[in-house]
């Protein structure tokens, strides 16, 4: 039989336990939202696959047409959507885990279960996301009969990478949002500046050698040049300083956030 | 035997904030106080400026000490804000105690609210799998049981529909049937029953019965003294956060009925914005007060007194039909009469309702009331419970019957009286 101790700032040994004793409820959670998602739309799922493709085509006649940005050998769509996929995985995934708190407050003031279930749930419905719009590229390179090289195997690691980075920022601000609701706000702000100061409409190259470091400090730069080096073959050069300061800010935004979210969870139903 | 759950010293505090709607703050707000706490320290820098006039805190439990045997079933009892929710809270892991501690030996699964986590576009049978999986059952244990709660529940026909378009009894109906399918060692349970029809209720006490008799044990709050009665064998009784009895059933319960519970009367009752129990985001109750309808009056009120009450609240929606009634129930929960009134298209705002109870009404004892407010007659607005507590005394007798009146009134009723010649 299993004995608890319930007292005030003790860590619980239980913890990782009860996590892997709630595991099913990922999956329900997950299951719940994306069924919820598309009840009473017409064309259903073909959203998650028109969305991005849209934006890809408005990014490829802004960027390339209009803006005659170098496009390193590749099709530019081919370009814009291996940084794409990413980039709208990590923002639907922060958007949703962000504000995953709040919407599920309810069930936090009246039921246990780790916490940490609701933003994680959140962020593998962004990855269910994630996997459909996929499609579109192997599509798109179907279409330009573009073949990948051996580089596409270490694909999943960039895509591990993206879903630290999500779960990182996503705790983070889940966790703040519970207390101060101005992070609400700041959710849709970095989503929408992310997109600009993230390579997606362009290839990271053509930012000037002396601030590619600098320009590393946003750890999607990491992410995408990862994904678009293991898509597109050699023909994008990768820049290593820049990758691996991009791969430990994303560690320590991960671990920092998991530290903070553990620490403050125990009040989120006296204060949501 | 071995206590199963053993409880030491346990306390919880709430900062309450008296300004403020919101108990999250933004991040504004904590920064501007911070500037003003150092500034303050820079022009008093003997630091004595921590009596905050905006937070007071407040002992939502304090030193609450108590062991429960395995296989004990312990009812909660104590007035609104005594702590009994607060402490489900602590022991269902939602909320940390900020002091003492709590052991526990054995699975806990608690019940606080019913369809926690329903989702209204999901259909029933989505929702049983999505409701089961937060209470904590496995896909394994769901599925095997599955057939059961659809039969307690009695929504074969609809289990594809969504919720949405259940009836309030169906949807409550089928939340608590997941939830009386858990088998935790440990079950805890916030007066859950006060929903569904009288039919079901008395199913759902028959579950619980159950689960008493399997050996589990169980934590019960209700204000329902009768049905606390029915199910525990133990009680305990809370007041303003503090354990003041704890004991048998029949002992614990007397004790609570002859205002053993602490002071007995509530008379008046102004809640600040922010305590949980005044209301919802439908209805806010802002005061309740019971006085004697009278231009002079000292002394106790007896059961000649004609009573007036008064409720303040805010209605926050707009409400077509909006009406409200008020039960008035005797400390053991039966109810005595129900009275109330309704409007017609009712604006959001401040409003204040009277009632009259006529002197010669009521018969003596302790009497409470609760109160709900509702839209379009059968929605509910807001319910809140043991809104006042006063005790009807006797009047000085110095002839006649001289024993307690039986009956739940005791009315003075226009009776003729006259001679009657027996014509033809």
């Amino acid at each position: 039989m299993q004995s608890l101790i319930i007292e005030a700032g003790r860590t619980e040994r239980h913890y990782w336990k009860d996590l892997w004793r709630y595991r099913e409820l990922f999956y329900f959670l997950a299951w719940r939202d994306i069924l919820v998602r598309y009840k009473q739309t017409v064309i259903g799922v073909v959203w998650s696959v028109l969305r991005p493709f849209l934006t890809m085509v408005v990014f490829t006649l802004v960027f390339s047409k209009l803006a005659k940005l170098p496009s390193e050998n590749v099709p530019y769509p081919i370009l814009i959507f291996a940084a794409l996929l990413p980039w709208q995985f990590f923002a639907n995934a922060f958007t949703e885990a962000g504000n995953s708190l709040i919407s599920n407050a309810n069930m936090i003031s009246k039921v246990y279960f780790p916490r940490l279930v609701i933003p994680t749930s959140a962020v593998i419905v962004s990855f269910v996301d994630f996997m459909i719009s996929g499609v579109i590229l192997v599509a798109l390179m179907a279409w330009y009969g573009y073949l990948p090289d051996w580089r596409i195997v270490t694909l999943p690691l960039f895509i591990m990478l993206a879903f630290a980075a999500a779960m990182g920022a996503g705790l983070w601000i889940a966790a703040l949002n519970v207390k101060y609701r101005d992070f609400r706000y700041v959710i849709p702000f970095v989503v929408q500046l992310g997109l600009y100061i993230s390579p997606v409409g362009f290839s990271s190259a053509i930012v000037p050698e002396q601030w590619r470091l600098l320009y590393s400090a946003n750890p999607m730069v990491g992410v995408i040049d990862g994904f678009r080096w293991a898509i597109l073959g050699g023909n994008t050069p990768f820049y290593w300083p820049g990758f691996l300061v991009s791969v430990s800010l994303i560690a320590l935004v991960c671990l920092t956030g998991v530290f903070y979210f553990r620490r403050t969870e125990k009040s989120f139903a006296d204060v949501i | 035997m071995a206590s199963i759950i053993t409880v030491e010293n346990l306390s919880k505090k709430y900062i309450i904030g008296h300004q403020r709607q919101e108990s999250y703050s933004s991040l504004r707000d904590v920064i501007a106080s911070g500037a003003k706490r150092i500034l303050r320290n820079l022009i008093t820098p003997s630091g004595k400026g921590s009596g905050d006039p905006l937070h007071e805190e407040f002992w939502a439990l304090k030193d609450v000490s108590f062991e429960i045997q395995e296989g004990d079933r312990v009812g909660i009892i104590g007035r609104n804000g005594a702590g009994k929710s607060t402490l489900l809270k602590v022991l269902s892991r939602i909320t940390e105690p900020t002091a003492g501690w709590v052991k526990i030996n054995g699975r806990v699964a608690s019940l606080l609210e019913v369809g926690t986590g329903f989702h209204p576009e999901l259909t029933g049978r989505e929702n049983i799998y999505l409701n089961g999986a937060i209470l904590g059952m496995s896909k394994v244990e769901i599925r095997k049981k599955f057939d059961e709660i659809v039969a307690f529940a009695e929504v074969e026909r609809f289990l594809d529909t969504p919720v949405k378009r259940y009836s309030s009894g169906m949807y409550v109906r089928l939340a608590f049937a997941v939830a009386a399918h858990l088998e935790p060692e440990i079950l805890i349970i916030d007066e859950v029953l006060a929903v569904g029809d009288a039919q079901f209720q008395k199913k759902c006490m028959g579950k619980m019965e159950e689960a008493g008799k399997d050996g589990r044990t169980i934590l019960f709050v209700s204000h329902n003294l009768r049905a606390v009665q029915a199910l525990c064998n133990k009680a305990i009784c809370l007041n303003n956060g503090q354990l003041v009895r704890q004991g048998n059933t029949q002992y614990v319960v007397n004790e609570y009925l002859t205002g053993g519970g602490g002071e007995r009367e509530v008379l008046e009752r102004v809640w600040p914005a922010t305590l949980e129990s005044s209301g919802n985001a439908n209805v806010r109750i802002l005061r309740a007060q019971i006085v004697p309808d009278l231009d002079f009056f000292e002394g106790l009120i007896t059961v000649q007194t004609p009573l007036r009450i008064e409720f303040f609240y805010r209605l926050c929606v707009p409400v077509d039909t909006y009406s409200f009634s008020m039960h008035f129930m005797t400390m053991s929960g039966e109810c005595v009469f129900i009275t109330g009134s309704s409007h017609q298209m009712v604006q959001p705002g401040v409003y204040k309702s009277t009632g009259y109870i006529p002197g010669n009404f009521l018969n003596t004892g302790l009497y409470t009331m609760k109160l709900f407010f509702a839209k379009d007659v059968t929605n509910l607005l807001y319910a809140a419970g043991e809104l006042l507590v006063f005790e009807v005394h006797d009047i000085e007798r110095e002839s006649g019957w001289l024993g307690e009146y039986p009956g739940a009134v005791r009315p003075k009723l226009k009776w003729d009286f006259e001679p009657y010649t027996m014509s033809g």
